[in-house]
């Protein structure tokens, strides 16, 4: 088991540098010039020199990602070893550390997945097992023709229709924004400006996956519905509610589960469409913004959190599915 | 009165294709604590007969007609609750593949509980002693310490092993058994079937077993129902379906059992495949592959009657005593040539 633990987090390790050095590679192919973006535009070009050369832009990549990874540690070598805080530098544009920028944005994603996946369960759980239960039904047909449309439609279309006829014309819900659960520190906030200012984001957001995962669940269920353990059951003289709870769903949900973590791990990076129709500050807006303006530190850590959400939710997953399924814990 | 009586019994599936006429006026008996033995090549409707009588085909798609009387209740129509009560208590199946009959996310203990909690109103304590003391019975090494592992943690023989557990664990007045050996290596094979005639005497249920393998029939069975496409084409006590077999399939059946008493160059092997259930060919459905087919064969479908002095063996095919005497001789020495 620790083995397993140790071997994991070494890959994970691999993969961080991995995911980061191609992430800075492709930053220092792009033909931008950051000091100019820093200077200003009508800066003299000796002003642009200085800017290059205060800020290290002038050193070679590998330096510079040298000192990136040195920022993460939590120790420091200069004058001898002492501990520090890790830093993911300062955004270029707005000299803001890069860790505030990210403590701001992340939880506005996080209420955003969270809230979504919850959502998008709540749709594809119920769904998916009734379509399987009654296949070629009026309800199986119906929940085909949403997955049709939620895997084809595009969540920017969806959340501009939801705004123009939810937020505008019936003027239920805020056009946009984002209202804090706990801090009023805007014109809204607490838990239910910030639950109303989410509502169409959390629509917008789990129509596609609810899709997805209709899909998922039918199948899933359809598959085991057949298995031998499941006439096994019934010969056993199991009624039919026993033998879905019991081995039908237990069964099915396993890839579920699985899915659920991945997904959630990779979301957390971002929800860029979503984000950026709600005018929703989160991570994926900020790494749009960084992208635009050049600013490599803030876009590497958003990246850097990203993947570190997606290694942890597939570790997480790994652990959870030795947990629930036997024969992943003993072999 | 048989413990289990079932006439004229037919199960249709409706397909994407047509309609499958799987079995096709099925009659048979079983007596309590007697073992019949169902034979015939994959796909003859040995399976689909059994699924039926425990009503786990799937309802969409089956049309049943015909009666299964079991204890002279008709299992066929009665209310699914009611079927329930009878299923794994009074009835109960065994399954081919011993590799995916189990549940993998409980332990087998969990399995075999849950079982007994269907239908007797005992404790969790009590149903697990119970289950022990079953997984004892049938020869499960350390049976305390295993009862809390999970199905992979056991070996096919084992595996089918507990579902024989599963199975008598309520005392069943009739034990089906579908292909229990065919998924197991031989001498697991043996084993198992030693512990199914051993229980049955401890535990005195009547035992229907489907096979393939006339070996297992001949080692297990008082009385065989041999069938092909569908139908019976003969029944009859065991000895008497061995000494004197009436039907040019069940000939091929023995004939392709390996024997070390002749001296045969190789095995005889019937010729062409079984024919689609859709639409059956007309008269014999045997006169396909049948080596002595004649003409009435493709016009009449011959009906199951007793042989000549022989009340208790029927058998449908056209051909003339003689020739059907001679040629279960000629078989019963080995030294039949090979047929076609």
């Amino acid at each position: 088991m620790y083995q397993y633990l140790i071997r994991r987090l070494l890959w994970a390790g691999v993969l961080f540098i991995a995911v980061t050095i191609v992430s800075y590679i492709i930053f220092f192919l792009v033909p931008a010039e950051p000091a100019r973006l820093i200077a200003g535009p009508q800066a003299p070009p000796d002003q642009v020199e200085r800017v290059k050369k205060q800020m290290g832009l002038d050193d070679p990549v590998v330096v510079q990602y040298g000192r990136f990874l040195g920022g993460m540690m939590p120790v420091s070598f200069d004058g001898g070893p002492h501990l520090k805080h890790p830093s993911l530098g300062r955004s270029y544009a707005t000299r803001q550390p890069v860790t505030d920028i990210i403590k701001d944005a992340a939880p506005v994603t996080a209420s955003l997945v969270f809230g979504g996946a919850i959502l998008w369960m709540l749709i594809a759980v119920p769904v998916g097992i009734l379509s399987a239960l009654r296949p070629r039904s009026l309800l199986d047909r119906s929940a085909m023709v949403f997955v049709l449309i939620g895997i084809s439609a595009h969540p920017v279309w969806i959340g501009l229709i939801l705004i123009y006829f939810v937020g505008y014309k019936a003027g239920l819900t805020p056009l946009g924004g984002y209202c804090d659960m706990i801090d009023p520190s805007t014109d809204c906030g607490g838990p239910i400006d910030w639950a109303h200012s989410l509502i169409l984001p959390w629509i917008t957001f789990a129509i596609l996956f609810a899709a997805l995962y209709v899909r998922m669940i039918r199948a899933n269920v359809l598959e085991a519905m057949n298995e031998d353990y499941v006439r096994t059951a019934r010969a056993k003289g199991a009624p039919e509610w026993l033998v879905m709870r019991s081995h039908v769903l237990r069964n099915a949900m396993l890839p579920v589960v699985t899915m659920l973590g991945m997904d959630i791990g990779i979301a957390l990076g971002g929800a860029v469409f979503t984000e950026t129709v709600f005018g929703l500050p989160g991570l994926g807006k900020r790494a749009i913004q960084g992208l635009e303006g050049y600013d490599l530190p803030a876009v590497m850590g958003i990246v850097v959190f990203a993947t570190v959400c997606i290694i942890v939710f597939n570790l997480f997953v790994d652990l959870l599915y030795a947990v629930i399924d036997p024969r992943i814990r003993l072999s | 009165m048989a413990l289990l009586e079932v006439k004229d019994l037919k199960t249709h599936f409706r397909t994407d294709d047509g309609i499958v006429k799987a079995v096709e006026g099925v009659s048979f008996e079983v007596e309590k604590g007697k073992t019949l033995g169902i034979v015939g090549e994959s796909g003859c409707g040995k399976s689909v007969t059994c699924l039926t009588i425990m009503g786990l085909n799937n309802r969409r798609n089956t049309i049943t007609s015909g009666q299964a009387l079991f204890n002279g209740q008709d299992l066929l129509t009665m209310k699914p609750s009611r079927l329930r009560d009878i299923r794994g208590n009074d009835m109960a199946m065994i399954f081919q593949d011993p590799m995916t009959s189990l549940n993998p996310v409980h332990t087998i203990g969990r399995q075999l509980v849950e079982a007994i909690q269907l239908h007797r109103d005992v404790t969790r304590k009590q149903a697990r002693a119970r289950a022990l003391e079953l997984l004892k019975a049938v020869g499960i090494p350390r049976a305390e310490r295993r009862i809390g592992d999970y199905p992979h943690q056991f070996s096919g023989g084992m595996r089918q092993r507990v579902m024989i557990a599963m199975a008598l664990i309520n005392d069943p007045d009739l034990l089906i058994a579908d292909e229990p050996t065919t998924a197991l290596d031989v001498t697991t094979q043996a084993q198992i079937l030693e512990l199914m005639n051993r229980l049955q005497r401890e535990f005195g249920s009547a035992i229907i077993i489907i096979t393939h393998d006339l070996g297992v029939v001949a080692e297990t069975a008082d009385d065989v129902v041999v069938m092909y496409a569908a139908r019976i084409v003969e029944k009859a006590p065991v000895d008497s379906l061995f000494n004197r077999p009436h039907m040019p399939y069940t000939w091929g059946l023995l004939g392709s059992l390996p024997r070390l008493d002749a001296d045969t160059e190789r095995l005889m092997q019937i010729p062409g495949q079984p024919p689609s259930l859709l639409n059956p060919p007309r008269g014999c459905r045997f006169n396909p592959r049948c080596p002595y087919v004649m003409s009435i064969c493709r016009e009449k479908e011959p009906e199951l009657q007793p042989i000549s002095n022989d009340p208790m063996h029927l058998q449908a095919c056209h051909l003339d005593e003689q020739t059907k005497d001679r040629e279960a001789a000629k078989l019963r020495a080995g030294t039949m040539a090979e047929a076609s």
